[in-house]
């Protein structure tokens, strides 16, 4: 098993490469930049809108431990059940056994980052039930055995005629490579699993705090039938997902589907509070709330990162970083991808083991500025690596570094080593592109710059 | 200590250190500013117009884009001519509804027989339905969206597992924005909420295969709403 960091570095090379994919990436992403884009126009103040969706986050955060217990006691008041988890297995644990003392086999599940966090599926399986993911583009993953491409659009990788024969090996029916089509397959199938399923399991998007709801949003009603038509339903969901009011709804919702999908609102806007409710025609007997720490407390009480739990997980840094478009969403090898991924894996699962995901970025801030909510990608991605050589300093960096200080501050010795370097840039070629390069790690895939013929000091002296 | 515990305990913990608000320098004193309120989001959200005719032409103009099927009628007889032709044309031969003014009446003229969810229901029976038709809370202008409960619009599945959703309004339900349609859930349900409120936003929809929009995922291919 390689180690994380030369994985990545493998797979990042093999895929910058990989023209198809970048094209098939390309096209995608184009298409919803524009959609995105009109849609923020609609917008009287977007910049306005994000200062607010900060606040209001903020405001949520850092008063966690209030607006948590407020969100619970309103649940619990309608009947559902809370349980909370510290770590992922705890959490899988305890889905296994709602499911145990439910009796339920068959478990239909609508899209959860969360559950891909604990790897809650392989779980299951294992475990001896049978799970189907419900969003179409997770259905076409699962059904290839594929973790989710991008959080937003799992099988955005895949070009129909891969999902055509996807189906074909699979489900055995696939008439055409035609989106329509497929998508009724999946449609035909995905029915049949609502109507069997002993147990729904979702993720959420938002939890309102003063009501005690749970806000799902989603696009295809697959989520909906998920927490119709089963008789329990699980909801796992990180602890930072609270919002404090009914109300704020009126700004996350427009303004996840904004830069999430390109959509003034999504399709299905969905609260959920409880299990069936006395006089109600259908609706779970029981309704389970699943709260997950895993690591979150600790990003909570690093000050200077809290606000990546701002995060609402809407996808639009992924979507304008250089390096996600290029690399791809698997060779990160993380459930989250992209800058966020980048920022708070390090800090979740090992900062010297995941360290490299926050120097493979150009700093250029486009997540930054893509944010909804304000956080500051790119500054975390500084910090991580300041905290990782603080914590594990490089020698031969500090090697380096104590040869060029003197090198440096000695004026005739500075004199002396760019004269040298002038004349044995001359000799460069010969070895550029070869392992006798002394600069090989810089000039396998940049340009190195020349140094300038004169220095600023003979300049100066010598002009007229 | 329980797990509940345990996580409050290293919540409390982190929280003791304050962190920087957004958009103040790290060491600024200015305390933050009141949670925002029903007005500062008017400000930055969408338009919408102030009248009712205004009202109308946008979520006219928002479910076009939708693709969903927006008529405003003028009364209860228009109505009934309406779905008597949507019947014939898509040939129903029964339905699925719940009792309520709009619905009793829609059942009524349709003539079919009708599958009522009050009270529980077959659920197989249920996704054999051509058409659910349902009454709502709301609709919003500004985003075309159609406000459901699992109270006020015959449970959970109604308004989602039949292909056809057919959403009856009346003129005092359209509100203007997303505000205002969360300010009258919270007046109408107070400290009693109904365990389900969906904001429906047009037919079922997918973009998962190449970002090609598909309608009719999992939910209802068409959806209709009448504004009676």
């Amino acid at each position: 098993m390689n180690s994380p960091a030369t994985q990545f570095k493998h797979d990042a090379v093999r895929l910058t490469a990989d023209r198809r994919h970048r094209q098939i990436i390309n096209t995608a992403l184009d298409k919803y930049a524009v959609k995105r884009d009109e849609k923020k126009g609609l917008f009287q103040d977007w910049l306005g809108a994000r200062q607010l969706a900060a606040e209001t986050k903020w405001e949520a955060v850092n008063h966690l431990d209030r607006y948590l217990d407020q969100f619970v006691r309103g649940l619990e008041a309608r009947g559902a059940k809370v349980h909370w988890a510290s770590t992922g297995e705890q959490a899988r644990d305890l889905i296994l056994g709602i499911l145990k003392a439910r009796n339920a086999r068959t478990v239909v599940k609508s899209k959860a980052m969360t559950a891909e966090e604990i790897h809650l599926n392989q779980a299951l399986e294992k475990a001896g039930h049978t799970v189907v993911e419900s969003d179409l583009g997770e259905f076409i993953v699962q059904l290839r055995g594929e973790p989710p491409y991008h959080i937003v659009f799992p099988a955005m990788h895949l070009t129909r005629s891969e999902i055509q024969e996807t189906f074909q090996q699979k489900l055995g029916d696939a008439p055409s490579d035609n989106p329509e089509e497929l998508t009724m397959v999946a449609r035909r199938v995905l029915r049949q699993k609502y109507l069997q399923a002993d147990a729904g399991i979702t993720g959420a998007n938002f939890a309102v705090a003063d009501l005690g709801l749970i806000s799902l949003t989603e696009n295809e009603g697959n989520a909906r039938l998920t927490a119709a038509l089963p008789r329990t339903m699980i909801t796992l969901l990180g602890i930072e997902k609270v919002v404090p009011r009914l109300e704020d709804l009126a700004l996350f919702l427009p303004m996840l589907a904004t830069v999430g999908a390109g959509q003034l609102i999504s399709g299905y806007n969905t609260l959920y509070g409880g299990p069936r409710q006395p006089g109600e025609p259908d609706g779970p007997e029981e309704f389970h709330v699943v709260l997950l720490d895993n690591h979150r407390t600790a990003l909570l009480a690093d000050a200077e990162q809290r606000d990546t739990l701002h995060c609402i997980r809407c996808g639009a840094c992924l979507n304008v970083c250089p390096i996600y478009r290029n690399i791809g969403g698997h060779s990160y090898g993380t459930t989250y991808c992209g800058p966020i991924g980048a920022v708070i894996t390090p800090n979740l699962r090992g900062l010297q083991d995941w360290k490299h995901l926050s120097y493979s970025s150009s700093l250029c801030g486009a997540c930054t500025e893509a944010c909804p909510v304000g956080i500051n990608l790119h500054h975390h991605l500084l910090q991580n690596r300041r905290n990782a050589s603080r914590q594990k300093p490089s020698w031969w960096q500090k090697l380096a570094f104590q040869a060029f200080a003197p090198m440096a501050n000695c004026r005739v010795l500075w004199s002396l080593v760019t004269k040298v370097g002038r004349a044995g840039q001359k000799l460069h070629p010969l070895v550029l592109g070869t392992r006798l390069d002394p600069a090989y790690a810089w000039t396998q895939t940049r340009d190195l710059p020349p140094i300038a013929k004169t220095s600023f000091k003979e300049w100066w002296r010598h002009r007229l | 200590m329980s797990e509940r515990d345990s996580i409050f305990a290293r919540v409390r913990e982190a929280l003791t250190v304050t962190a920087p608000f957004p958009g103040l320098p790290h060491d600024a004193t200015r305390p933050p500013r009141e949670l925002p309120t029903a007005a500062d989001h008017r400000r930055v959200l969408p338009a919408v117009g102030a009248s009712l005719a205004e009202r109308v032409a946008l979520f006219a103009k928002n479910a076009a884009e939708l693709r969903a099927d927006f008529k405003v009628v003028a009364d209860g007889d228009e109505l009934a001519t309406e779905l008597r032709r949507l019947r014939d044309a898509e040939g129903w031969t029964r339905l699925a509804s719940h009792r309520g003014s709009l619905t009793d009446s829609a059942c009524a003229t349709l003539g079919l027989p009708v599958l009522l969810t009050d009270g529980g229901y077959d659920k197989h029976e249920l996704e054999t339905c051509p058409v659910g038709i349902t009454e709502c809370d709301a609709l919003v202008a500004q985003t075309g969206s159609v406000v459901v409960t699992s109270r006020t619009a015959g449970g959970r599945a109604l308004s989602v597992l039949p292909p056809h959703h057919v959403a009856l309004a009346r003129r005092d339900q359209l509100v203007a924005d997303l505000p205002e349609a969360l300010a009258r859930l919270r007046a109408r349900y107070g400290a009693d909420f109904p365990s389900m409120i969906s904001f429906i936003t047009g037919p079922s929809r997918t973009g998962d295969i190449e970002r090609i929009l598909v309608l009719g995922a999992h939910g209802p291919k068409k959806l209709t709403i009448f504004l009676a």
